[in-house]
């Protein structure tokens, strides 16, 4: 009787949490298929089709929209940026844990002190910056500029996966002749498989969802991303579409949840050290 | 020739100091010179009396910018705003963390789905999350006002009619709450995640023996759980207080800080001086206002965490 009581409680509490998260999902996957004629009816019951449900407006999200430039360069933007984060993250990690002594190990603090200075503090001196450049207006100003919030990011969380690593497997190497280097590449890279996994997640999600940036470096279409370009195309002064707008949310964050969601087990390890 | 080729290079691989700096130097450049100096411009600009129209550092003002941000009626209701805002999310978001990380540790079967599904929220790029909730708590078509109406508490003779709507962001508390129910929503799966990290590490024979004990749910709580997960927590809640605190897109797709200055946040007032009114010096000044409290929180949050782990 107790084993049921307390089995019962805690599927309830998984519901509860679950349908928090997913109402709000829920919504914007029911309002995509609707008529006008059914979403602009306050007497309506709201959460079932008064109408039959329609792909009308997908269609246009497609067709008549510049959803697909968004998606192309949401996606390029996000890739480059990972390349470029692992690339300075990965070995300033390493050196900080293993190689430059002491105050390395200990500047965990300063690296995440970085990361907490705020896009919304930093966005008007880069907005000179890639004025400067002559940058504005395309995807390689937001190129430039996103990896100051991920390559910070990755680097502390590096470090604490270096830093649980035992020194021992690395020396034993350095014994049999392994230079620095090599141990570096053949030994303390593969282990750190889980956390670099973690950091491509983390660094194409943080690219992908900025906005501040996306919005104030990029004013054309050609090259706006999802994030800042689809409340703009898809909100016309007072006129919103809001079928696309909700099909254009449930298209990028489904596939994009399903990605996390497999990898949650692996993020909750990125934390562990 | 060959064999000398060989040495330098494994003197190379060897040197650990060299290396170290080679290895550590592209990411340190790319931060001084896109973090550190836009850090000190920042600073500048703010001194300066800089615009759009004329984006030159030049003309010293000294705190001039600082003093006529301070004395708009719009800066104390945006830092009030700000602090309570990022306050009522760190709480929320914590407890709710804590909460689900002792369903999640278990093995369930299904988990996976669960997990998807438990993750949406933080996996949606924020301002489409934003735009969801404007569409959800519009103020003529929100679901929830219809839920309403139907359990009678809102439409004329209820007791929150007479009007038939709540109109969410047209009101100071009702749109502060929602952009904290946003900001809740969207940050409790990384919260929780960052808390399990720390819940699966407690040994189980810990709360195995705590029941032999006799120990009830609330003293293991408060005795075993929080205390053993007190340094991730604050992990957690830092990473919370952040990215709220400065964050603009939530209440730049929602309220846009309206009505008049009621749910203005001050991110979203410094983009609205700096980029939209063409003020980047003012901008600057009222963005370079965030720093000490953030600098502030994170000194304190760090701290914590180091005591919590040296004992």
């Amino acid at each position: 009787m107790k084993k049921i009581l307390r089995r019962s409680s805690f599927y309830l509490g998984l519901l509860l949490f679950t349908m928090f998260a997913v109402f709000p999902v829920i919504w914007m996957v029911i309002t995509a298929f609707k008529q006008d004629g059914d979403l602009y009816n306050v007497a309506n019951n709201p959460f079932i089709y008064n109408l039959p449900p329609t792909l009308k407006h997908i269609t246009f999200l497609f067709t008549h929209s510049s959803f697909p430039t968004f998606l192309r360069n949401s996606a390029f933007i996000g890739v480059v940026v990972v390349i470029i984060t692992l690339l300075l993250a990965v070995p300033a990690a390493y050196s900080l844990s293993r190689l430059v002594g002491h105050w390395g190990e200990r500047s965990g603090i300063a690296v995440f002190l970085v990361y907490l200075i705020p896009p919304t503090l930093l966005f008007i001196p880069l907005y000179q910056i890639v004025s400067f450049l002559r940058a504005t207006n395309t995807v390689w100003a937001l190129i430039l500029v996103y990896p100051t919030i991920t390559v910070p990011f990755c680097t502390w969380l590096l470090l604490g996966f270096f830093k649980s690593m035992p020194r021992e497997l690395e020396e034993s190497a350095l014994i049999d002749g392994c230079s620095r280097w090599q141990s570096f590449l053949r030994i303390a890279l593969p282990l750190a498989a889980p956390g670099i996994a973690t950091c491509i997640v983390f660094a194409f999600a943080l690219s992908i969802s900025d906005y501040i940036y996306a919005a104030v470096f990029v004013s054309s279409t050609a090259a706006r991303t999802v994030s800042a370009g689809v409340p703009t195309e898809l909100i016309r002064g007072d006129i919103y579409f809001w079928q696309s707008l909700m099909a254009a949310a449930a298209i990028v964050s489904i596939p994009l949840a399903v990605a996390y969601g497999l990898l949650f087990d692996r993020l909750v390890k990125g934390f562990q050290s | 020739m060959a064999r000398a080729d060989t040495e330098v290079r494994v003197s190379l691989g060897d040197r650990e100091g060299l290396l170290g700096t080679l290895m550590l130097a592209p990411a340190f450049l790319y931060i001084a010179a896109l973090v550190g100096i836009p850090f000190f411009l920042a600073i500048a600009l703010s001194l300066s009396s800089a615009t759009i129209g004329d984006p030159h550092i030049h003309g010293f003002v000294g705190l001039a910018n600082f003093a006529h941000a301070m004395h708009e009626s719009a800066f104390p209701i945006a830092l009030r705003n700000s602090i309570i805002v990022t306050c009522a999310t760190l709480i929320l978001t914590l407890v709710l963390a804590t909460a689900e990380s002792e369903l999640l540790v278990r093995d369930f079967r299904g988990k996976w789905l669960w997990q998807i599904l438990l993750i949406l929220p933080w996996a949606m790029p924020v301002s489409l999350a934003a735009v969801d909730w404007l569409w959800l708590l519009d103020s003529e078509f929100s679901p929830l006002d219809w839920l309403l109406r139907q359990a009678h508490l809102l439409g004329p003779g209820t007791p929150w009619g007479p009007a038939n709507h709540l109109y969410y962001y047209g009101r100071e508390w009702l749109g502060l709450g929602a952009i904290t129910m946003i900001n809740v929503w969207r940050l409790l799966p990384l919260a929780t995640i960052i808390v399990l990290a720390g819940r699966t590490a407690i040994p189980r024979e810990i709360f195995e023996q705590a029941q032999v004990d006799g120990a009830g749910f609330f003293r293991v709580l408060f005795r075993i759980t929080i205390p053993a997960l007190l340094p991730l927590l604050v992990v957690a809640g830092m990473f919370t207080a952040l990215l709220v605190f400065g964050d603009m897109t939530v209440v730049a797709l929602t309220t846009r800080g309206g009505p008049g200055y009621a749910t203005q946040l001050l991110p979203y007032w410094a983009y609205l001086k700096g980029i939209e009114g063409g003020a980047l010096s003012e901008g600057a000044a009222v963005a370079l206002f965030m720093f000490p409290v953030l600098l502030a929180g994170a000194v304190l949050a760090l701290r914590m965490a180091y005591r919590a782990d040296s004992n």
